[in-house]
């Protein structure tokens, strides 16, 4: 390739103005997080719009850090859990309880422990509010990770041994490679997820404690207290803004790059170029830049770090009397921290009140189920019709995924003022902030299982003049049946952990409580009732679990074989 | 004296295979043996081929050799010293290409030479030379699903012989790739292999097809299935560039195709017990493609009687997939396979000559009286009062005599006949076998 003088060009100048810009916004928001508590005291959030970028920097951060952690803990984790038989035994059952179980619930123990480890400083509030944004993404990017490193495919596995690859050198040419399309997408997905506990864990009570900490969701909650509706409608508009940055800079970019990392080596349908890409492609200072690191970046992975791999795995025998101590020794564990849940919960707790949180959960089960089911009649048809127009579906996918990341109590002044005006029943009115969340989940699934349903498929049922019903019946919900699923888990997941934040409502004074698990969890958070929270948590997860293992699970494999192509 | 003892060191065995056993625990007490008594001796300068059907241990031996699996008994010594791993002087091209997607072509090739952490000049400079030896110049920014199937595996080749290993072991290179592409890689290789270009001592390589074979090996060790034992060793005499239309050439493939097809000798020192004729692999075959074949043969050119290659060149098939089609004839009655012929029996050509519900009666009946699986299944459905069975019971069964795999394919092909000769009905989501109803 010639050599041209390396003149900047026009994107060179934007880019410069983007980067200083970013970190002129940043730095003031990194010195805050060090400032001692009673600066950043219970009056450090103002409801002015001017405050709002600062605000919206600090949640941002706050985000990606969590967003680090979690990449870090997904790669130790789920590496740990793909590698060791014994450690795997344990962690996957583990890692498909915590998908399950409402991390909101725990948030007022991890605010107290970090608080207490940096006692005076808002890092320890941070570090909390970090910690339940990271447990809100952590989990099914583990389990995605986990389940690329169970699949390599055994030809490359093969011939990554015999070219006798470090772990290292594997880790980093074979695994991580493999498992980056479906890590991108589950990183969005968890992303979009995050919002709504950043609204939930900048300001949070435990007991008679009011912790705050400078972001859009304290800012929201001071909102809300307040009454002061323009103050929301701003708190959206920054929120909007922020999402739409990270997308266009981050998100697009990294979903166009990671499609290289799949193995299908037919060339698929090429998706177009988002700028941002083109621009750290086309720029020279930032390709010289993007080039450099990524020279750096593969010369690391390169490195002969471990020793290589070269005894072949030792034979099934020799182990087997290993995994009975392992097993025993597991099975020990469980049974002492079963002990220590029952004599725990049992101190402060009736069988009555177990009987009253089961009843609970039914009504809380049924609201979910509800919102479920609505979101499906309202949303297939839609979602179908959008996804057979491939223009439609091009502008529509982006747009559910970005109000799938919306916060439901964004929402609570206009429902509580609706009920309040038309003295509504909350326990079944409360029941659309679930919907307003979750719905979203199915919609995008949906237009995706659309916009996959073959083309020849089509073809023959208009060709037979197969319409109306059983057009729906025999042809498209079949077809989209695997993504209807995966659409109705994932937004099930998501109604349970709203149902914290939505079955109890407040504006101003007016708190509306509807009876469910979730105003229990909430109201013992509130009181901070550890016991209380502890029972409500193990039901709400034993719930979730028991639904998933006989229901979904089950429906999913029928599903996905069902619609195998033959 | 002493130098001619010197280079006879020098000279010795690369690779020396004793008494190789490799056997897959399927439960508690049994175990399914997939090599028996394997032995294998490669010296420089010579190209070896595995020849056999599949699921004939070919490709178990290969990754035996190659470090990727280890032998359950017997023993693997590369250079004298026992092989425990994946070594350095020994380097694999993948039947499947086994390209990284995410890496170009030169960091696929680079990638041996990175795991010995040679410095990148160095790197850089052997990537390059191999690049263009295999002819792909000019394709090194290129990523593998860009390239067509043969310059993938180009790739898999350049990537294999960069680290300039003593022995390349092959994988049924070019059974993924279309004929021609197939021809055109074959001479390449062999061209640059009789100009000593290659940075090799010598190839192993696994195939299925008899031609290739005897086009491009010296030596051809013939593989027998269960378990994979070497039925026969012949030495190619041929000079390369070697002509697949020369007599004696032909000839080499004509006796190769009669040693596969010869029944397999039962030796006096087998201490495996005889599997039941219940617990037999089938291969997976479908009707159409049984009673097209028996049409075939009945009709003018053949009049009931082939030779195996010439009728394998006129149906463009391969003798791994020829191979099975005679058999599951043979085991039905309906044909008999010899010495690489294979003759239509009286009942082949009732076969042939029948309407299609004749043809369903014919096949019941050999079914129930020459597959005892299938018999079993009948009579099994029979003897229950609501004539319905778990397709469960009888892969567990199967399993006891063979790998899972073998048992669903098994499983698989007996449904499908069993269904052809409405001999039973199965349905898929129960995974229940029922007695068809009477309409």
């Amino acid at each position: 390739m010639a050599v041209r003088p390396r003149l900047p060009n026009a994107w060179d100048f934007i880019a410069a103005a983007a980067v200083l810009g970013a970190l002129m916004g940043i730095a003031p928001a990194v010195r805050g997080t060090l400032a001692p508590i009673s600066a950043a005291g219970l009056a450090a959030v103002h409801l002015d719009p001017a405050a709002l970028p600062y605000y919206a920097i600090r949640t941002t951060l706050r985000m990606f850090a969590a967003l680090v952690c979690s990449i870090l803990f997904t790669f130790g984790y789920g590496t740990l859990a793909a590698k060791s038989r014994r450690a795997e035994m344990i962690l996957v059952p583990l890692l498909d309880i915590l998908q399950s179980v409402p991390i909101l619930g725990f948030l007022s123990f991890t605010v107290v422990f970090f608080v207490s480890l940096f006692p005076g400083r808002v890092l320890g509030l941070e570090f909390a509010a970090i910690f339940a944004i990271f447990t809100s993404q952590a989990w099914n990017m583990t389990f995605s990770f986990y389940q690329s490193l169970t699949t390599v495919p055994p030809d490359l596995d093969e011939a990554a041994r015999s070219f006798r690859l470090s772990a290292w050198q594997r880790f980093w040419r074979l695994e991580v490679p493999f498992a980056m399309p479906g890590l991108v997408w589950n990183t969005m997905l968890s992303m979009s997820g995050a919002w709504f506990f950043v609204v939930a864990s900048e300001a949070i009570t435990v007991g008679s404690h009011t912790w705050t900490l400078p972001g859009i969701g304290s800012f929201v909650a001071l909102a809300l207290a307040n009454r002061n509706l323009a103050a929301i409608g701003w708190a959206i508009a920054a929120m909007l803004v922020v999402i739409l940055i990270y997308d266009q800079i981050l998100f697009r970019p990294l979903v166009a790059w990671a499609d290289k990392f799949r193995v299908e080596t037919t060339a698929a349908a090429p998706i177009p170029e988002p700028w941002m890409l083109a621009l750290l492609r086309r720029t020279r200072v930032l390709r010289l830049g993007s080039r450099t690191m990524g020279a750096v970046l593969a010369g690391l992975g390169g490195l002969r770090l471990a020793p290589r791999q070269s005894r072949a795995p030792i034979s099934l025998t020799q182990s087997r009397t290993a995994d009975r101590l392992w097993l025993a020794f597991v099975t020990l564990a469980v049974a002492l921290a079963l002990w220590r849940i029952v004599v725990f919960v049992s101190n402060g707790l009736t069988l009555a009140a177990f009987g009253e949180t089961l009843i609970d959960g039914c009504l809380s089960l049924l609201r979910v189920l509800t919102a479920v089911a609505i979101s499906i009649l309202i949303w297939v048809p839609i979602g179908v019709w959008m996804g057979l127009r491939p223009r439609v579906a091009r502008l529509a996918q982006p747009a559910a995924q970005f109000l799938a990341a919306f916060p439901a109590n964004l929402l609570f002044p206009l429902i509580v003022i609706l009920i309040v005006r038309y003295r509504l029943d909350p326990n079944i009115w409360l029941t659309p902030l679930l919907l307003i969340g979750t719905q979203w989940y199915v919609l995008f699934n949906v237009i995706a299982g659309a916009v996959a349903f073959p083309g020849d498929l089509r073809e023959a049922a208009a060709n037979f003049r197969i319409r109306g019903v059983l057009w729906w019946r025999r042809v498209i919900l079949p077809g989209i049946l695997p993504y209807l699923v995966t659409g109705a888990i994932t937004a099930m997941g998501a109604a349970w952990n709203t149902t914290i934040v939505a079955e109890v409502a407040s504006w101003g004074h007016t708190t509306l409580v509807a009876r469910g698990l979730g105003s229990y969890i909430a109201q013992a958070t509130n009181d901070g009732n550890t016991a209380h929270i502890v029972l409500g948590i193990a039901v709400m997860s034993g719930f979730v679990v028991i639904l998933n293992r006989l229901f979904w699970r089950p429906l999913y494999e029928f599903a996905r074989r069902r619609a195998a192509p033959t | 004296m002493d130098t001619m003892v010197a280079a006879g060191v020098a000279a010795g065995p690369l690779l020396e295979v004793q008494a190789c056993r490799k056997a897959y625990k399927t439960d508690a007490a049994t175990e399914l043996l997939v090599l028996d008594r394997v032995d294998l001796r490669i010296i420089a300068g010579e190209i070896v081929g595995l020849l056999g059907r599949s699921g004939s241990g070919k490709s178990t031996l290969l990754r035996v050799v190659a470090g990727l699996l280890s032998p359950s008994g017997g023993e693997v010594r590369w250079r004298g010293v026992p092989l425990v791993g994946p070594v350095e002087g020994i380097a694999m091209v993948f039947q499947s290409f086994a390209l990284f997607p995410w890496l170009t072509v030169r960091e696929n090739v680079e990638l041996g030479l990175e795991a010995q952490g040679l410095p990148a000049a160095e790197r850089a400079e052997r990537t390059e030379a191999a690049i263009d030896l295999i002819g792909l110049g000019g394709y090194e920014g290129a990523y593998p699903k860009e390239l067509s199937g043969g310059m993938r595996q180009r790739v898999g080749l350049a990537r294999a012989l960069v680290v300039h290993p003593d022995l390349l072991l092959m994988d049924e290179p070019f059974s993924a790739l279309d004929v021609l592409t197939a021809e055109t890689l074959r001479t390449d290789l062999i061209d640059l292999w009789s100009e000593k270009r290659l940075p090799v001592k010598s190839m192993l390589m696994v195939t299925h097809n008899i031609e290739e074979a005897v086009l491009m090996c010296d030596r051809i060790l013939v593989f027998s299935a269960n378990p994979g034992r070497i039925a026969s060793e012949l030495k190619v005499p041929f000079p390369h560039p070697r002509n697949r239309l020369d007599k004696p050439f032909r000839q080499m493939v004509d006796d190769i195709y009669a040693v596969m097809t010869r029944r397999a000798q039962p030796s006096g020192r087998q201490i495996v017990t005889p599997a039941p004729a219940f617990g037999m692999a089938l291969h997976p075959v479908s009707t159409n493609l049984l009673a097209g074949l028996i049409e075939t043969l009945a009709q003018p050119p053949y009049d009931g009687r082939a030779d195996l290659p010439a009728l394998a060149t006129a149906l463009q098939l391969e003798a791994d997939e020829l191979l099975p089609l005679g058999e599951a004839l043979a085991l039905l009655r309906l044909a008999e396979v010899e010495e690489g012929d294979i003759r239509l029996t009286d009942a082949g050509r009732r076969f042939a000559a029948a309407e299609t519900d004749t043809r369903k009666a014919m096949f019941a009946a050999a079914l129930k009286a020459h597959v005892p699986l299938a018999a079993a299944i009948r009579q099994v459905l029979e003897e229950r009062w609501n004539h319905r069975a778990s397709g469960e019971r009888f892969r567990d069964e199967l399993e006891d005599h063979m790998s899972p795999d073998y048992a669903n394919d098994t499983l698989h092909t007996i449904i499908s006949w069993g269904r052809y000769a409405e001999l039973y009905a199965y349905d898929e989501e129960t995974d229940q076998f029922s007695l068809e109803e009477a309409a």
